[in-house]
């Protein structure tokens, strides 16, 4: 599928086919980690229990999302699965720190590394399919895997899945440090680590030739790249991700069953990436913020009307529905590309002494 | 030997209604190169619709025509309304707008009907026949599944390849800037395709119905089985789309028969995965240039 994502950040003509990254990058994305850190860290401190809960499952969110928005933003594949591929994070990390007493850093290291080589598994699949067949095999592994579970409960705890206890926060906090928080620095620490490896990535060669093979599959391999293999190295790399976010998502709800991993997860993470903006790291977040904000906007909307019960609890999936038809005919690049073109304009209307001619009429995704 | 045959014509009976989904699919698919998700939501409403008729009518007849010419009218209203809007634009924002009207429609459905599963009247008797003393599972209404899928599908076969306005709608798909400079109205054309696809999906809901019950999820499965159906067939050829639904459909019934009702879904990953590593395009794809 040749994903041509609008909000994608035009590189300097002048870098030609260099594939290493360019100078600075790396400082670059260390300074915006370390931002991120600090107003992560400020966020989480004015906090209540349930909103360090819903900071860390957006980082969780954020990471999945981050890896599902390379693969499908810069890579031009589509997943459908990569809730899956969540489940085998959650699963491996949920296993390990269970019934082995692993630590939690290498617990998730572990269920990087297993969703990883999954990801390979799909990903050399996945090169030899196209658009919507592609489509159609990952959806048949959203819907496949899960049934896993079931087939072995004696090892993945059949419907009920598995539980683990949940992390402690060091003694060095403080005996009042709430849980919350703490799963939430976790999981937003896994975010910033993910945060800098993929802006690197971005930014530097590999993200290059995932443009290109993107953008066209034949010119690339006439440039010398092994367009399976780029393919490849970009599910495995999203897989990584997903498996990340699912080894969070355990720590933060102590649980891996089925039925938080079905189709429904995976079709929200795709939705999330695309209403965010397909691509870039701020859409993920944007996307983040939205899977994990919008179920209690939806929620409060709907009760604040008086509404016999078989419209009220409708209501809220009414509304998701009817969010994502109009976001995607009114914003076809997401929230971010319309936050661009916002910016741009504003900046040029500043500049020309408050004459925008052009810029925010709104496009027509007909003629894109 | 009596459970093979069960399992057998068990499959072929579901495979039919999946090979109805996966015609909707596959319709849809070469007229406006999207995959509708929706499909499984807008058959929902039509069985739902049909569901109302009967119950106030008692005429199981009149609410199958109801349904399927309901099928007719909303595949042409989404195409409209929604569909014009956002084709020629990025693949994945299609998905995403299926999606939300599949999600739309089934909260609309819980709002109308509730969210609490109805049952639905077969068409005919569903106890099996007797033949030569063994009893199979086999039944009338299984026949007539079988029979009205293959029948839609040949009519629609019919009409594509013998009639102008099924030339017209294949050149519509395939080439629409030559057809509009040749006269033929393509926003009419992909409306048809759109409306005709709802058509046959909305009797994949009809057949189905008296097994899964009606309401607003009891399809999703249906959707995905067949999405994989018109994958593993080719989603570009309508024979494809059917002999995907009867293999899937086989394929299901000896795994559920023989194994466990659990591994279905994880058969059809095996399946699927299987057939796109040997045949990339599904098992009906034409080799075809890829534009550089």
């Amino acid at each position: 599928m040749s994903t041509s994502a609008g909000a994608e950040p035009s590189s300097a003509p002048n870098r030609g086919w260099r594939l290493r990254a360019p100078a600075g990058t790396l400082t670059r994305s260390l300074g915006l980690v370390a931002l991120a850190g600090v107003i992560f860290l400020a966020a989480s401190e004015g906090l209540g229990s349930y909103e360090d809960l819903q900071l860390a499952s957006g980082a969780y969110y954020f990471v999945a999302l981050a890896g599902l928005t390379v693969l499908t933003g810069l890579s031009g594949q589509i997943s459908l699965g990569h809730g899956a591929l969540m489940a085998v994070g959650a699963y491996t990390f949920t296993l390990l720190v269970g019934d082995e007493h692993w630590a939690l850093i290498p617990a998730l290291a572990a269920a990087v590394l297993v969703s990883a080589l999954v990801g390979a598994l799909v990903g050399s699949a996945a090169t030899r399919l196209r658009g919507p067949y592609l489509a159609g095999a990952t959806l048949a592994l959203a819907v496949g895997l899960p049934a896993l579970a079931d087939k072995y409960t004696g090892t993945f705890g059949g419907a009920n899945g598995l539980t683990i206890n949940p992390p402690t926060p060091p003694s060095w906090l403080g005996q009042s440090f709430p849980l919350e928080r703490w799963e939430a620095w976790i999981a937003g620490a896994g975010a910033l680590v993910v945060v800098f490896l993929m802006h690197n990535l971005a930014h530097g060669g590999v993200g290059r030739a995932f443009r290109a093979v993107r953008d066209d599959e034949i010119a690339s391999s006439l440039c010398g790249l092994h367009v399976g293999r780029v393919q490849t190295l970009a599910f495995v790399i999203s897989a990584a991700c997903a498996g990340l976010g699912g080894g969070l998502l355990a720590v933060v709800l102590q649980l891996a069953a089925p039925g938080a991993f079905g189709l429904g997860l995976s079709l929200s993470l795709l939705t999330a990436i695309v209403l965010g903006g397909l691509g870039s790291q701020l859409g993920a977040i944007w996307g983040a913020g939205v899977l994990v904000l919008l179920p209690g906007w939806t929620d409060s909307i709907a009760h604040s009307f008086s509404l016999s019960t078989q419209v009220s609890a409708n209501l809220p999936l009414a509304i998701y529905g009817l969010v994502l038809i109009v976001a995607m005919l009114a914003w076809p690049t997401g929230i971010q590309g319309a936050l661009r073109r916002i910016i741009a304009a504003a900046r040029r209307s500043l500049v020309h002494g408050g004459h925008s001619d052009e810029g925010i009429v709104p496009s027509s995704p007909g003629e894109l | 030997m009596v459970r093979f045959i069960d399992l057998t014509l068990n499959g072929i009976s579901t495979g039919a209604v999946y090979a109805a989904v996966a015609l909707a699919l596959v319709m849809i698919w070469r007229a406006t190169r999207i995959v509708n998700f929706a499909q499984g939501a807008m058959l929902m409403i039509t069985t739902f619709i049909a569901s109302s008729v009967i119950g106030s009518t008692g005429s199981y007849w009149l609410g199958f025509a109801v349904a399927l010419a309901s099928g007719l009218l909303l595949g042409a209203i989404v195409e409209r309304v929604l569909i014009r809007r956002i084709e020629g634009g990025p693949p994945l924002n299609a998905v995403i707008v299926a999606l939300g009207l599949l999600i739309l429609l089934e909260a609309a459905a819980g709002m109308i009907w509730g969210n609490t599963p109805r049952s639905f009247p077969p068409a005919f008797s569903i106890r099996g026949y007797d033949v030569g003393g063994t009893h199979l599972l086999f039944a009338p209404n299984d026949t007539f599944t079988v029979l009205v899928v293959f029948a839609v599908a040949a009519g629609l076969g019919l009409l594509f390849r013998r009639t102008r306005l099924g030339l017209q709608m294949r050149a519509a798909a395939l080439a629409p800037e030559v057809a509009r400079l040749l006269g033929v109205r393509v926003g009419r054309m992909f409306t048809l395709g759109w409306a005709f696809a709802a058509f046959a999906g909305s009797l994949a809901g009809l057949l189905v119905a008296p097994s899964v019950f009606v309401g607003p999820n009891q399809f999703d499965s249906i959707l995905i089985f067949g999405f994989t159906a018109a994958v593993l067939g080719g989603l570009d050829s309508p024979a494809g789309a059917i002999v995907g639904g009867v293999v899937l459909g086989l394929v299901l019934s000896y795994v559920s028969g023989y194994e466990s009702a659990s591994l279905v879904t994880l058969a059809a990953l095996v399946v699927l995965i299987a057939v796109l590593m040997i045949r990339p395009g599904g098992l009906f794809s034409t080799t075809r240039e890829r534009r550089v």
